[in-house]
């Protein structure tokens, strides 16, 4: 049977309640399965009905949503990813068949922002350097841990100013700190300087934050010049993408003293993690978890929810994405 | 001009021991004289002693000022004054000064840096990458700091330097003092148990007083919860400390980021395997910047008792 109309009372049920049918083909949590199994009849992909059910939950960990997908399951006319980035999803093609596409919007930029600066605060105070320093018993054996260095007053250039970005931006002017961006184009409502290339951010930047989006462009944008640019007084706080940053060069830098150090939430080779790094004091590490609060998920569930109920009532998605 | 004598308490920054000496100080190092015959120590110098440099950890207590007959003035470098014996001083015509305001953002910055901290777990995530554990598997999913209440105890310069640095974060403000303040955006509760009964994060940023003493004790603890999280960049004596660590061992308190604790540099050993705890040693004010800003108010302050003019930033 043919169902080509996104409305509820097409279903085979009789009740005009009845939870709406939704293709999940990304692995969810217990947490997500129930909370969605309440607004809507989950049906996976081995489902017969999966190639007529005409809205699908995808994530960007398991799923491609290209041409081959969109044939696989030509009912499909909403898809909304768990995720912010939709690098794995072809927008010109979902454009082109009429199929909606949503994402969480900014449900975990406010997470990911505090991380940043929870990193940044971490590398200039050495707040894990100290606390390993305190429980391994050096401050009764060896006396006070060498001084830190104080953020306020610091000049942070950002890469990338996005909504993670202008949050990183908005908390870290609250403590002094001076900021300056890099973007394609200067943001008509941002209210910092804005400069337009990488090497001139970083020469006048103690402190370097990559929050934009991998692409081509931004590639190894963290290079060998932008390294010598921040100089010795220099911090570089990742927490975009392993391969916004040469992580050899940035090794190199660091065991050479070139830079001062760095806060890093990601790495080229997940979840290899350069050795050199494990014995330095002036580095911070993190096994990718920016996003990874409870509230996070779970406001990212209620966007996906929300996402799903306003398609299915014909209304328009809450946090669109469309094609460029 | 003769050498002026000045009891320096402990090591102090070599930034400022170079300018006490530079500036004609005499300097006596308590901190080298052996803790049982510190008093003895004083007392063999005190004809020439005329100023005391005492930082958190030791001041001028009764015993000490009583050893110094020649005492005119104790120059703190810190802003709290809780080891300074501010009765006697003012007894004997001691001027007492101390660091205000050049630490204020440091000590604010540490505030919230160890609540992210505590929350979002980072000192444990780096130790869990360093272990190897990341190539089994994925560390924990962590509690969000923004938007969370913070409930600041004490609300002088640190505190309402914390609370603007929070509310950038979208964290409502509350705040206990002992009367109320004109800032109507932040709650004010009267007493400590209704402010941790009403926040998701209590900070303490008030003087050690008598009063303040054991400020955060069980009935606060209890009505912070098991969600809860202290963070402590006063003093050690703030806290009750041995109920603070049970809570946290017992699973009753959700966390705590300590800078500062009864008997430094002694931290309870419980607390070391807890991954909800950061733990750090007393660096509230500990950055290049801010210390010499503190030794130059430490100077300033010396320079101008003896020269007879107003001092910067007396206290008696």
């Amino acid at each position: 049977m043919t169902n080509s109309s996104p409305s509820v009372t097409a279903s085979d049920e009789s009740q005009p309640l009845d939870r709406p049918p939704l293709l999940v083909l990304s692995s969810i949590s217990d947490a997500w399965s129930s909370a969605l199994s309440a607004k809507f009849n989950i049906i996976p992909s081995s489902s017969p009905l999966s190639t007529s059910t005409c809205a699908v939950l995808v994530s960007g960990t398991v799923n491609r949503v290209n041409s081959n997908l969109l044939d696989q399951y030509p009912s499909v006319r909403c898809v909304v990813t768990s995720d912010a980035g939709v690098n794995h999803i072809d927008l010109e093609e979902c454009r082109r068949r009429g199929v909606l596409v949503a994402n969480v919007g900014e449900a975990f930029s406010k997470d990911v922002a505090d991380y940043a600066v929870g990193l940044l605060i971490d590398a200039l105070r050495r707040i894990t350097m100290s606390d390993r320093y305190l429980r391994n018993g050096l401050w009764v054996t060896q006396g006070a841990y060498p001084l830190g260095s104080k953020v306020g007053g610091k000049r942070v250039g950002i890469v990338g100013l996005g909504s993670i970005g202008s949050a990183i931006a908005k908390r870290l002017e609250a403590f002094g700190c001076k900021i300056s961006y890099l973007s394609r184009k200067p943001k008509p409502t941002a209210n910092y300087r804005y400069i337009s290339n990488i090497i001139d951010l970083a020469t006048e930047s103690e402190i370097l934050v990559v929050s934009c989006s991998l692409t081509k462009e931004t590639h190894h944008i963290i290079n060998k010049q932008v390294l010598q640019a921040l100089g010795k007084e220099g911090i570089i706080v990742n927490i975009g993408r392993g391969a916004h940053v040469d992580e050899p060069e940035l090794i190199r830098s660091l065991v050479q003293g070139e830079i001062k150090g760095v806060g890093l939430d990601v790495y080229e080779n997940e979840p290899n993690v350069p050795k050199e790094m494990f014995e330095m004091e002036n580095v911070v590490l993190s096994p990718h978890r920016a996003v990874f609060t409870t509230e996070a998920l779970s406001d990212a569930l209620q966007i996906c929810i929300a996402n799903f109920e306003a398609f299915f009532a014909g209304k328009p998605l809450l946090t669109q994405v469309l094609a460029d | 001009m003769e050498k002026i004598g000045v009891l320096v308490t402990h090591q102090p920054l070599p930034y400022l021991e170079q300018e006490l000496t530079r500036r004609g100080c005499r300097l006596f190092r308590l901190w080298e004289a052996p803790e049982t015959s510190r008093l003895e120590f004083c007392r063999e110098n005190s004809a020439a002693i005329r100023a005391v440099v005492g930082n958190s950890n030791f001041g001028a207590d009764a015993a000490t000022i009583d050893a110094l007959p020649k005492l005119e003035i104790v120059a703190s470098f810190s802003v709290g004054l809780d080891k300074v014996d501010l009765v006697k001083c003012k007894e004997r015509g001691i001027r007492v000064t101390n660091t205000p305001d050049v630490l204020t953002d440091d000590v604010a910055d540490l505030a919230i840096g160890l609540a992210i901290s505590v929350m979002r777990r980072i000192p444990s995530a780096d130790k869990y990458v360093r272990s190897g554990a990341w190539k089994k598997g994925e560390y924990t999913l962590t509690t969000r700091f923004s938007g969370k209440t913070v409930g600041i105890l004490g609300l002088g310069r640190i505190g309402l330097a914390i609370a603007k640095r929070a509310e950038a974060f979208d964290c409502p403000i509350s705040y206990y003092s002992r009367t109320e303040k004109p800032y109507p955006n932040y709650t004010y509760y009267s007493t400590p148990v209704d402010l941790a009964s009403n926040c998701d994060v209590l900070v303490v940023a008030c003087a050690l007083t008598e009063e303040t003493r054991h400020i955060v004790n069980r009935a606060v603890i209890d009505a912070l919860g098991p969600k809860g999280v202290v963070i402590n960049i006063g003093r050690g004596p703030h806290v009750d400390e041995p109920e603070l660590v049970a809570a946290l061992v017992e699973g009753r308190l959700g966390g705590a980021g300590l800078d500062v604790f009864e008997n430094e540099p002694h931290v309870p050993e419980e607390l070391f395997g807890l991954e909800n705890v950061v733990l750090v040693p007393h660096v509230g004010s500990a950055t290049i910047e801010t210390r010499t800003a503190m030794a130059d108010l430490v100077l300033g302050n010396l320079e101008a008792h003896f020269l007879n003019k107003p001092l910067l930033t007396p206290v008696v």
